[in-house]
């Protein structure tokens, strides 16, 4: 490749490539370093001045991570094969507790009757029926996508039959399917507020003591670094979004991609080009449903503890949200979508305490901080309340999270359908251009 | 053009609750034959693409592609037998650029799985890139280079319509069922188009039926011609015998009131 000429291409290979210029592939490589060495911080360089993610940002960042994987899945779903589909959540909850079936700790009885959780005479809890086989990583994350897929494909003659809005209501209903039967089932799903505990993260070749590779607690890994257990966490479950990410890209440089595409754009042409729409729904329901599957096993698995309750619309509606706040049908979008609406909020947040600490210094940072926080008193007003209790006007920071997701989602459906990714191409294209205007 | 009859459509009817849309319609494509499906708005012209497409399922009468018959398979089934088709009211992945639409062409002359295409290398690099050069053949023959990175939502009509073509060409045809190609073209779009259609018919030698409303265009190009009216066929023939049939011209510029009267 012409390191002067980046648009030029000598070859379809090339021109067919994720990451065509060596501009962008240079980013790449730029920013999994920094990353790498965000994240390891001082701990292992020295010489870095400062840990840049405290365990607080860092298991943020994992769970990003997570939430990643299952959006790729749904923009597979919505984005590239135009199939709205409200069920996410439940097929991530299928993953979780097919991960939980399979690697949980295994019950000290024998029956089923061990696993279901014991109340006694006041309502607490007294025993966590925890049973699962116990199975290593390596069976019960594949596993827990492939069982998600299976239930996908199961759903999805729904998609031949009805389209739209009336998909998004059929796959709802799925969700509260899950929900009833997270209640109904104690034994697989533990204590419905409560829930259970997941297996870790540990890979291990079978059952044995030590694992192959610790995951689950700090130490040193392989003799050589020193890291602690969300760091490890954060490495194995970047680098299973890296694959998955990868995946999905070729995926959709693919036949079976552009067959997707098809059905998303028109399906009756699709269908007299020789695209079998029902073969291909199904398709893109099972794939959507495998990433989705892998991200709810990870999640309870570095979550550790997980009720069926957090599997309800609330995550469904969060995924669409970041579908259209990134950029549907687009997988840099996807991933700008997830950083923004998972991390938006603790931004907000963190930066309301930092505010909040400014509040008798003074300077234009105090009066700021004067006027935007309000504790509730006599005189004092500001829209943000930091008062322990605050119930109506001020709203506290949660609030004010709602109301900026709930605003930005109105805002990029009326202004910006690509959403983040198309901000971000009118930002490129107006610096391409320029001092012209095209 | 030889005797060997590739398509034969055989007394169709097609009804809609009450609407009988194709009444009773016939006719044959020869192997290199140009076809040409006329009749006034409505007249079952597109309904008739439609079911042998089987998009529609006519509930009378036979279809036979090659001796075999289409009725009851799936419309990518059909497609697969090596019919393609264009759409009256362009039908293109409206998202995906010019390559991509035309890829999409070649879906049935690929045969890589899901697995295939996540994995990337290995079949699916090797298939995309040999049946990529297949659609620059394509783009070339259509002159429409400096088009191939656009989506075609964004695209002129005319150059649309041409991808449309170049989209069904990419199936490596044996009949290419043309709806309305030139419709609402300027005079040279519609040339470009009509050369198009012949440079087709004699280098690549695919038999095509084409429903189309310029009566110039079908006049010229056509090697026989099928007269529908209000799902009736009302005549079949050379180009000449169709413009002097007392039925076509009554079709077309209706007839006195006294005669239907009477």
């Amino acid at each position: 490749m012409a390191f002067g000429r980046p648009l030029l291409r000598r070859s379809y290979q090339e021109d067919a490539a994720i990451l065509p210029t060596w501009f962008q592939k240079g980013s790449l490589v730029f920013f999994l370093v920094t990353l790498t060495l965000a994240v390891l911080g001082n701990g292992f360089f020295e010489w870095l001045p400062i840990r840049l993610f405290g365990n607080t940002w860092l298991g943020l960042i994992v769970l990003t991570t997570i939430f990643g994987i299952a959006a790729l899945g749904l923009n597979i779903l919505v984005g590239v094969t135009g199939q709205v589909s409200l069920g996410h959540a439940f097929f991530m909850g299928t993953g979780a507790y097919t991960a939980v079936m399979l690697g949980g700790n295994v019950g000290k009885e024998e029956s089923w009757k061990a696993c279901v959780p014991f109340h006694d005479n006041l309502g607490l809890l007294e025993s966590q029926g925890e049973c699962g086989l116990g199975l290593p990583i390596w069976i019960w994350l594949p596993m827990s996508g492939v069982v998600a897929a299976l239930i996908g494909i199961i759903v999805s003659p729904a998609a031949v039959k009805v389209r739209g809005l009336y998909l998004a209501i059929v796959t709802l209903g799925l969700v509260f399917i899950g929900l009833h039967l997270g209640r109904m089932l104690p034994e697989w799903a533990g204590d419905f507020e409560s829930g259970r505990k997941w297996p870790k993260l540990d890979i291990r070749l079978w059952k044995e003591e030590t694992p192959l590779i610790e995951i689950s607690e700090d130490g040193k890994w392989f003799g050589l670094i020193h890291l602690t257990e969300v760091q490890k966490e954060f490495f194995l479950i970047f680098a299973i979004l890296l694959v998955m990410l990868w995946f999905a890209k070729n995926l959709v440089r693919s036949r079976t991609g552009r067959a997707l595409q098809a059905i998303r754009d028109r399906d009756v042409a699709a269908e007299v080009m020789g695209v079998p729409e029902f073969k291909y729904k199904r398709t893109g329901f099972a794939i959507s449903s495998f990433y989705a599957g892998i991200a709810g096993a990870l999640f309870g698995a570095f979550t550790g503890r997980v009720s069926p309750i957090q599997f309800g619309l609330l995550l469904s509606v969060d995924f669409i949200a970041i579908l259209l706040i990134g950029g549907a049908g687009t997988i840099a979008g996807t991933m700008l979508g997830t950083l923004f609406v998972e991390l938006l909020p603790e931004v907000v947040e963190s930066f309301t305490d930092w505010l909040a600490g400014q509040l008798d210094s003074g300077g234009p940072i105090g009066l700021m901080a004067n006027f935007l926080l309000t504790e509730g008193g006599e005189g004092d007003f500001g829209p943000i309340s930091i008062a322990t209790v605050a119930p109506g006007w001020p709203m506290s920071v949660f609030f004010w999270n709602l109301v900026i997701f709930g605003v930005l989602i109105v805002v990029f459906l009326i202004f910006e359908p690509l959403g983040l990714f198309g901000v971000w191409l009118k930002v490129r294209n107006y610096w391409k251009g320029w001092p012209f205007s095209y | 053009m030889s005797d060997n009859k590739i398509l034969e459509v055989e007394d169709i009817t097609l009804r809609f609750g009450g609407v009988t849309a194709i009444n009773g319609v016939s006719f044959h494509v020869t192997e290199g034959e140009l076809f040409a499906v006329i009749g006034p708005n409505g007249a079952g012209k597109t309904s008739v693409f439609n079911s042998i497409s089987q998009v529609y399922k006519p509930q009378e009468g036979d279809i036979r592609w090659k001796g075999e018959s289409l009725m009851g398979k799936r419309p990518d089934a059909v497609a697969n037998l090596g019919i393609a088709r264009t759409f009256q009211n362009i039908a293109l992945f409206g998202q995906m650029t010019v390559i991509d639409n035309i890829l999409t062409g070649r879906h049935i002359r690929m045969n890589g799985n899901w697995f295939d295409g996540m994995k990337w290398f290995g079949k699916a690099k090797k298939e995309e890139m040999e049946n990529r050069e297949r659609v620059e053949d394509i783009i070339d023959f259509l002159e429409i280079n400096q088009w191939r990175k656009f989506p075609v939502a964004l695209l002129p009509y005319g150059i649309q319509k041409r991808v449309e073509l170049g989209r069904a060409l990419a199936m490596d045809p044996e009949l290419l069922l043309l709806d309305e190609p030139v419709a609402g073209m300027n005079l040279e779009e519609t040339e470009d188009m009509a050369r198009f259609i012949l440079d087709i018919r004699e280098e690549l030698g695919i038999s095509m039926v084409m429903v189309e409303h310029d009566m110039g265009l079908v006049m010229d190009i056509a090697d026989r011609i099928l007269v529908v009216d209000f799902g009736k066929p009302i005549g079949t023939g050379l180009p000449d015998e169709v413009q002097a049939n007392p039925d076509v011209i009554a079709a077309y510029l209706g007839t006195e009131l006294s005669d239907e009267v009477a």
